[in-house]
């Protein structure tokens, strides 16, 4: 069988795979990271989604031997190792922007990638827009819009803590 | 100060206790779970949607490389069919037909979807490439993919022995009062409508582990379940055969429900009774496609309706006929659903004095239907307020006018309908009021001249509703046909130092319960937030429950909770009273404090803890050590939330998209424990509402093929379909718990698909739109505006 190389959370693995075996599979089977989660079967869902050299990807999208030498992060590799959380992470908890927590780790990792990628700051719509590729059954994305909107000045580093939810 | 510092208690919009590990990836959902030496089960389904098998030829399947083992309906004689939970009764009084519904197809597959094989292997590679090389006869039979095909004179016979199609044919309310009503009444409003079929589509596809322990001979099944006890009863008792002590069912993490999870399924029964047989853990996830063609789907109603009113707008009668598919087989509580769960609503919110409803069930050649987040209230409440708004505009009347000149008043409460239920509370004024202010509903016709400079059409609608939830008294559902009781149960385990366990028979899915409920204790008892942990899911932890649905966790797990704290707090002045020396009567305990009444004299939460379970100084020959209490709590009634919901949308007359622009919701659920978890579970049931009113729709084509079996096919709704809702609660309070409480979790998907479908009906006034069904696509209501065009250019 084929061998992957690759770096997880920080951390180098090098595991056999078959040739069919997805990125999502390597990680949910041969690493035991179940954080990332398989939602359906084609790419519609985004509830696999974790970043692959600093973009975000959908896992159950690319094939194992497609990541070879890559960088990848998924949700458990995103707070830090006193635990502190990423911005993120925080204002999905502040903001209520979970419930079941199934979409929620593909939800985070597709909205790290969104506001990375937009310095300039997102409005309401362009949240909205901008998870279309994630799907979430639970919420209505309204307080996951208002999560990515506050976390975004965090991350952009225009607020230096997380601006509370309103009561 | 006996406050609890910060406020953690009831009210108080306290982050939740089980976020962390969900946005860590620590969350242990049913797929997460592996168990030393597991083997992965594939399923072999139906191509077609009726055949007779003429045979299964499983030798190729077997020696394919990995496969431990294959099975198929033959192999499993001696097992029972899965059972449904509700029996109905016929309008003549005869029982229901109930076929058989097999755990593997048996004879016939009746579904696209049926399962017919199940292939267990080393991998789930393995076991998908063994059942692929299952080679199955099928003699394809004519299908009945809709009710009127269904229904058709010489239709195929989806099961032999029910001849029509018909599971029953039931009804309800004085059929001979409601003709006299019509009889005589000045005006009748006829409609007719469908409430279309949907996928629940929780996010976490379906998924079961079967273990089996030899030496013990105990089973265990893990399963993404919303009532693991249900499922105990339910495999154990009519499927499997095996005794409760034998076999522990756990729900772990589960990733949404929304009903779909409350039902037995075959796959659990399969991995457990394949693990008994391979002696060895046997896992089966459900992939997408395989979720949309084998979960429960929802609602699926076609109904016509005649409302009787006097000149001045006053419900003199309505009259109800409803056809509601019940899919291939009767899924769990699927025969309930159309019948106590929808008939019993249609009163609504009015005086209407005569209801009479007839309901006929039908088998049909597609996936079995059951509950649907709001289960029958939602179809009950689309009908009505469709009805009343169809009425208004034939009479001329104002909408919000005809709904005002009909409301229960509230000195009517407690209100007994024509059709069973029994109202205990409700302000249908305030809630409406409130929501008209809230959403400016005055201001409107400015709103829609704004959009009509920019080319857009713009409409509001409003819905005024009620629903019956809280789930439910025993002795009642019994007399109707439950075959189980629906009490709930709840220990509380105090610990020697204070802290809190609390086992309880509900079933977190998303709703928060680990946050909600600790926060019941830290009200009551005092004890901090971060001292009650919630324990739920597993058949070996718990006493045990009926689980959650139909908004049911609170009003009636909550108040099992609150009877046992007060048999703790009982307890717990007993012990305070001989430590202060003291009579009990005059111990007084507020949240975490004991006082000798008038006196300084105190004891804390801690020191009474320790005492009950290191008894030195002890009243131990009139009291047992230990602080652990469990409770059984048996409503007394339903609960009956309500409220109003406004929406207001934007057409784009080149296109037909309808953009739902703003959305109030204004909801009766009773006391509010955590109002940041009521808001987002009413925003998330909004969210239903609206995909079922402009997106969502389950297509099967003439032969029985689900075509819209995947996300690219159904369209659920996605962040840029919805708006932002708006939110807020007018509580009256539940007369007959003790939280005073509800129930939040299906209102928003009761109350807003009317609302929806009446502000698309408005904005489209001018071209002479009576009704539109859902969902109202683009493509519906670009074809309303482009027939109506020619017309409209010419005047």
């Amino acid at each position: 069988m084929p061998q992957v190389t690759l770096t997880v959370n920080g951390k180098t693995n090098t595991v056999e795979v078959e040739g069919r075996t997805l990125l999502v599979e390597l990680l949910r089977e041969k690493l035991r990271l179940t954080g990332t989660h398989v939602g359906c079967d084609t790419s519609q869902c985004g509830a696999c989604v974790v970043h692959v050299d600093g973009e975000s990807v959908k896992a159950c999208t690319i094939l194992a031997l497609q990541a070879n030498g890559s960088q990848v992060t998924t949700i458990e590799g995103l707070a830090k190792p006193d635990g502190t959380l990423h911005p993120m992470q925080e204002a999905f908890r502040e903001y209520h922007a979970l419930q079941c927590g199934f979409c929620t780790p593909g939800m985070v990792m597709s909205a790290i990638d969104l506001v990375q990628k937009h310095p300039d700051g997102l409005s309401e719509k362009e949240i909205r827009e901008g998870l279309e590729g994630n799907l979430c059954r639970c919420t209505g994305y309204h307080n996951i819009v208002k999560a990515i909107a506050a976390a975004q000045d965090v991350m952009h580093g225009r607020a230096q803590t997380l601006a509370p939810a309103a009561e | 100060m006996n406050v609890v510092t910060p406020f953690e208690g009831i009210g108080a919009s306290v982050r939740r206790k089980e976020d962390l590990r969900f946005l860590s990836g620590r969350g242990q959902y049913t797929d997460d779970i592996n168990r030393p030496g597991q083997t992965y089960a594939a399923i072999l389904r139906s191509p077609h949607a009726h055949a007779r098998i003429v045979s299964i030829d499983t030798a190729a399947a077997a020696a394919m490389p990995g496969v431990v083992a294959v099975f198929t309906g033959a192999d499993m004689p001696d097992l029972g069919g899965i059972p449904c939970g509700w029996q109905i009764h016929n309008k003549d009084g005869t029982p229901m037909a109930e076929p058989m519904h097999p755990v593997l197809a048996v004879g016939k597959a009746r579904f696209v979807g049926d399962a017919i094989a199940a292939v267990i292997a080393e991998t789930r590679s393995q076991a998908k490439d063994a059942a692929e090389a299952i080679e199955v006869e099928y003699e394809v039979l004519p299908a009945v993919a809709t009710m009127e095909a269904a229904l058709a004179p010489g239709a195929s016979r989806v099961h032999d022995d029910v001849a029509g199609n018909v599971c029953y044919d039931w009804h309800i309310g004085d059929k001979a009062v409601n003709e006299a009503a019509f009889a005589k009444a000045p005006k009748v409003v006829e409609f007719e409508l469908v409430n279309n079929r949907l996928v629940p589509n929780a996010m976490e596809p379906r998924a079961a582990i079967g273990d089996y322990d030899p030496t013990t001979e105990d089973y265990t099944l893990y399963t993404t379940s919303q009532n693991p006890h249900v499922i105990r009863l339910l495999m154990g008792a009519f499927v499997l055969h095996l005794p409760e002590h034998k076999l522990r069912v756990v729900a772990p993490d589960v990733g949404g429900g929304f009903g779909s999870k409350i039902f037995h399924y075959a796959e659990e029964a399969i991995v457990t009774w394949a693990a008994g047989r391979v002696k060895r853990p046997v896992k089966w996830t459900a992939e997408r496609t395989e979720s949309f063609m084998t979960d429960a789907h929802g609602r699926d109603h076609v109904t016509k309706a005649r409302l009787a009113m006097d000149a001045d707008g006053k419900f003199l009668a309505l009259h109800v006929q409803t056809l509601a598919n019940m899919g291939a087989y009767l899924s769990t509580f699927a025969t309930s659903v159309p019948t106590y769960l929808y008939a019993t609503l249609l009163a609504g919110v009015y005086t209407t004095p005569t209801v009479y409803a007839e309901v006929k069930a039908v088998f049909t050649n597609t996936v079995p239907v059951d509950a649907y987040r709001g289960a029958g209230r939602p179809e009950a409440t689309f009908l009505l307020e469709r009805l009343v708004d169809v009425a208004a505009a034939e009479t001329g009347m104002d909408r919000i006018e005809i709904r005002r000149r009909n409301f229960i008043p509230n000195d009517a409460f407690p209100y007994q309908t024509p059709v069973a239920l029994q109202y205990d509370s409700g302000d249908y004024t305030a809630t409406l009021d409130q929501a008209l202010k809230t959403a400016d509903w005055a201001g409107f016709e400015a709103r829609r001249a704004e959009a009509k400079a920019r080319g857009r059409l713009r409409g509001i609608g409003i819905s005024t509703y009620i629903e019956a939830c809280g789930i439910a008294p025993s002795a009642v559902v019994g007399s109707l046909g439950a075959r189980a009781g629906l009490y709930e149960v709840g220990t509380i385990r105090v610990h020697p130092t204070g802290s809190v366990t609390v086992l309880t028979g509900t079933h977190s899915h998303g709703q928060g319960h680990e946050t909600t409920l600790a926060q019941l204790v830290t009200d009551r008892l005092g004890v901090p937030l971060s001292q009650v942990d919630i324990v739920h899911g597993d058949t070996a932890k718990i006493p045990f429950g009926m689980g959650t649905y139909g908004s049911r966790s609170l009003a009636v797990g909550g108040s099992a909770m609150v009877k046992a704290m007060d048999k703790i707090v009982a307890k717990a002045r007993r012990i305070a009273a001989h430590l202060m020396e003291a009579s009990v009567e005059d111990v007084e305990f507020d949240r975490g404090t004991f006082r000798v009444a008038g006196t300084d004299k105190t004891k804390s939460w801690g020191e009474i803890a320790l005492t009950a379970y290191v008894p030195h100084n002890y009243p131990i020959e009139e009291l047992e050590p230990g602080l652990d209490e469990t409770a059984f709590y048996d409503p007394k009634n339903f609960t009956y939330p309500g409220g109003c919901h406004i929406c207001e949308v934007e057409i784009e007359p080149e296109t037909g998209i309808t953009t739902v622009v703003n959305f109030t919701a204004v909801d009766d659920v009773g006391r509010v424990i955590n109002p940041m978890i009521v808001e987002g579970q009413v925003q998330g049931g909004v969210a239903q509402g609206i995909g079922q009113a402009l997106l969502e729709s389950c297509v099967y084509d003439s032969e029985g093929q689900l075509v819209s079996a995947s996300f690219m096919d159904y369209q659920m709704p996605r962040a840029n379909d919805l708006p932002p809702v708006s939110v807020a609660t007018h509580t009256t309070l539940c007369t007959h718990n003790p939280l005073g409480v509800k129930g939040c979790g299906e209102v928003g998907a009761i109350g807003s698909p009317p609302a929806v479908i009446n502000a698309v009906v408005d904005a489209l006034k001018d071209y002479g739109v009576r009704h539109i069904e859902m969902p109202a696509t683009a493509a519906k209501v670009w074809g309303i505006i482009n027939a109506s065009r020619p017309a409209m250019a010419a005047e």
